[in-house]
């Protein structure tokens, strides 16, 4: 039996998600948004492990007092929740790398800073 | 069980657990004393090496693997993390643990007048619980965990000197790389998981059956991991992380791409290797034909990107990614050798794993002896330097010797392994020896053109006053050195004992 | 005692190579290489014109002056290969974004030739 289409909607955001964040690391010129890609990127490799996670016509995997029925997968919650802790830990270097850059450099163009030197 | 057996047992989680709580104390001891500070966090790095060594003497000579269980091994629902300790994860965890200990000692001089020095030991102390765990574990998700550990810690110490503007570029760059990378390797492990409901080592192992999706997951994993170890066209961070960064952590960061390497390996050799044989012969012939282009590529633009610089530590950065060409090179080859079928494959893993290790001593010594010749002079620029070898004869002396070890000279270390590698992708194809050979041969004149210009030559009068580097850094020197010229006299029972029982793990699912 | 348990050896696939009797051999040749610069005459003047250096009639500077600095060493090989090292040099940008468009090219032509072919 076929799945309706609309259970694929998650997996064709996910796709976006990540395309966006490359093309913001890739060509846009400002710092901020290259850090703003990474997160991005982060944002839609988390939505696709919870995705992952979905049976037909389940609920949340809580213990207690679940009205029955069959849950969703609970592990790839945990591994989200971890993910999601890497990534605030390196969103939080970027950014101050950023602000020291601009203390040094006094721009946030990334071809300036680094195409400078050889 | 005596208190012998228990601790051996338990080895494998102490190893990774000493320097995690270690890296969590030296705040509190830093509090107390400086050189305090500086004697924790050696006998830390001692402490765990003492049990890496005990560990791969019973790995080695017992010929057995090792596994931990952390969690529970008898409830009805199985939610664990295994440690599986084998030959060559043991022999990355030793040399890990020998470029950290040499980094620590030899940072004890060299960056004594440096504020926030308890910042930098808890970070080479996370630094190595970090490489550490990525070696030793067997579960994918856990690599992605201290993989990101490792990448962060890193990033710090590379931006370490925040008063130089080009540094926190270069920490900046590789966090970017990193970050991306390690986000492409859980995208990958998220479609293992999906396909298999299993994230440990040997379960995927025993179920990956090779089609569509399985593909995708390995190219993203053998590219992320590839682009951390710095092979061409994904090596430009290499030059600017290593050549900005203070020496001592440059050292403990070729110990890093080698544990992404590691993680390359473990990839195509353990989870990948139990697919069916026709599927395997195929998959090794193209994975091996893509592999020697690009380690063909790293060589030869490692070499000639090598020759144009003036700057010392960016100069042997640039050696360092040729360096990591030859390793692909031999194991490119020993995958398409066993995919055509010949027997050579064996020798030329054997050539490539052995490499690892001498490759680590090599660049390591050089990156010593340019931090010591940038604590003595100031200078990292070698168009203003000469006629160093007036006042500093040891480092000269090690220099030399890092020199020969490099170019693949005899009878250093360098010489074993690049004459195993060159005669057995003989076997192969006689125009990659050609091109090995032409690319060792260019190593050699780029560092004959540092040795000429930095210490031959007349006395400059700005440095008539230079003195010999400290005691501390010249014996961290002495201790890498007296390791290359142990390897290089006696490489046969360096390759028998050590070397042969990691070859076995790569090549016991595929030759069996 | 058999030669093996004195001076080991390693064996490639096509041949063998033994350091210790390599550096053997190189510490005989040594001393017969000192032996024979010891045959040498000891009879010269210092500082005459016995013991300068001959640069083709061209005057001798300072010694300063004299020494080859890193970037001027290797000049006749820059200078031919100048057009190899035009084209690494655009591609060695120090951007960081263009760092991840190497990785994004390199994973499309590793997924066409892995998964298709």
């Amino acid at each position: 039996m076929t799945l309706p289409f609309a259970l694929n909607i998650p997996y064709i955001a996910v796709a976006l998600l990540i395309l966006l964040g490359l093309y913001a690391v890739i060509f846009k010129r400002n710092l901020i948004k290259i850090v703003i890609g990474i997160t991005l990127i982060e944002s839609g490799v988390n939505m696709f492990l919870i995705t992952l996670g979905y049976r037909k016509g389940s609920i949340a995997p809580i213990y207690t007092s679940s009205p029955g029925g069959i849950m969703a997968l609970p592990v790839p919650q945990a591994l989200t929740l971890t993910s999601i802790v890497i990534g605030v830990a390196v969103l939080a270097l970027m950014l101050s790398l950023v602000i020291h850059l601009y203390r040094h450099y006094n721009t946030l163009d990334v071809r300036k800073i680094g195409g400078g030197k050889e | 069980m005596n208190i012998y057996e228990i601790l051996l047992t338990n080895s494998p989680a102490l190893i990774v657990a000493i320097p995690l709580l270690g890296a969590f104390l030296t705040p509190l001891i830093s509090r107390i004393n400086g050189k305090l500070r500086n004697l924790f966090a050696i006998s830390v790095l001692g402490l765990t090496g003492f049990f890496i060594f005990w560990l791969a003497a019973n790995i080695f000579i017992g010929k057995e693997t090792f596994s931990y269980v952390f969690g529970g091994v008898e409830t009805s629902t199985v939610i664990r993390i295994i440690f599986e300790v084998d030959a060559l994860s043991i022999f990355m965890a030793i040399i890990a643990i020998i470029l950290a200990f040499v980094g620590t000692v030899y940072s004890w001089a060299f960056m004594k007048d440096n504020t926030g020095l308890d910042k930098y030991y808890t970070l080479i102390l996370l630094m190595t619980t970090g490489m550490l765990g990525m070696v030793l574990t067997g579960d994918m998700f856990n690599f992605f965990v201290f993989l990101e550990i490792t990448s962060i810690s890193s990033c710090a110490l590379i931006a370490f000197r925040t008063n130089q503007g080009f540094a926190i570029d270069a920490g900046f760059k590789y966090i970017v790389i990193s970050a991306i990378g390690a986000l492409f390797v859980l995208f990958a492990i998220a479609l293992l998981y999906s396909q298999y409901n299993a994230l440990n080592m040997a379960v995927l192992a025993n179920a990956i059956k090779y089609d569509f999706v399985d593909k995708i997951a390995l190219v993203l994993l053998v590219g992320a991991l590839a682009m951390k170890a710095g092979i061409v066209p994904m090596h430009m961070w290499l030059p600017d992380a290593y050549g900005r960064a203070p020496a001592p952590i440059s050292l403990i960061l070729v110990g890093v791409t080698q544990a992404s390497l590691y993680g390359v390996l473990r990839v195509v050799f353990t989870v990948y290797g139990g697919i069916s044989e026709i599927l395997k012969v195929n998959a090794y012939l193209s994975l091996g034909t893509i592999v020697v282009i690009l380690a063909i590529a790293t060589m030869l633009v490692g070499v000639i990107m090598a020759l144009k610089q003036f700057d010392f530590k960016r100069m042997i950065a640039y050696a360092a990614v040729a360096e990591i060409g030859f390793m692909i090179l031999a194991i490119g080859t020993g995958l398409y050798l066993v995919g055509v079928g010949s027997l050579g494959a064996d020798m030329a893993f054997k050539g490539g794993v052995f490499h690892i290790i001498n490759d680590a001593l090599d660049i390591g010594l050089l990156f010593l002896v340019a931090g010591s010749v940038y604590y003595a002079t100031k200078e990292t620029s070698l168009d203003k330097m000469g006629g160093l070898a007036r006042n500093m004869k040891y480092t000269t002396i090690f220099f030399i010797i890092g020199l020969l070890a490099v170019a693949g000279m005899p009878p250093m270390n360098g010489f074993a392994s690049k004459l195993i590698i060159y005669e057995s992708i003989y076997q192969a194809s006689p125009l990659l020896s050609i091109v090995a050979i032409l690319s060792s041969i260019m190593l050699l004149a780029v560092f004959v053109k540092v040795f000429h210009s930095a210490f031959l030559g007349p006395a400059i009068p700005k440095f008539k006053n230079v003195k010999e580097a400290p005691k501390s850094m010249l014996l961290a020197m002495l201790l890498i050195a007296c390791l290359i010229i142990f390897f290089g006299l006696f490489p046969d029972f360096i390759i028998n004992n050590i070397v042969e029982p990691a070859t076995n793990v790569l090549t016991g699912g595929v030759l069996s | 005692m058999s030669w093996d348990a004195i001076f080991p050896q390693i064996s490639t696939g096509s041949g063998f190579w033994s350091p210790l009797v390599w550096s053997g051999a190189i510490l005989i040749i040594l001393l017969i290489a000192i032996g024979i610069r010891r045959l040498g005459r000891k009879d010269y003047k210092e500082k005459t014109g016995q013991t300068q250096v001959f640069l083709s009639g061209n005057p001798e500077y300072e010694k300063e002056q004299m020494h080859v600095k890193a970037s001027n060493m290797y000049w006749g090989f820059m200078e031919s290969m100048k057009w190899l090292y035009k084209y690494l040099n655009k591609m060695h940008t120090g951007v960081a974004s263009d760092y991840i468009l190497w990785f994004i090219v390199v994973l499309a032509v590793l997924f066409i030739l892995i998964g298709v072919m």
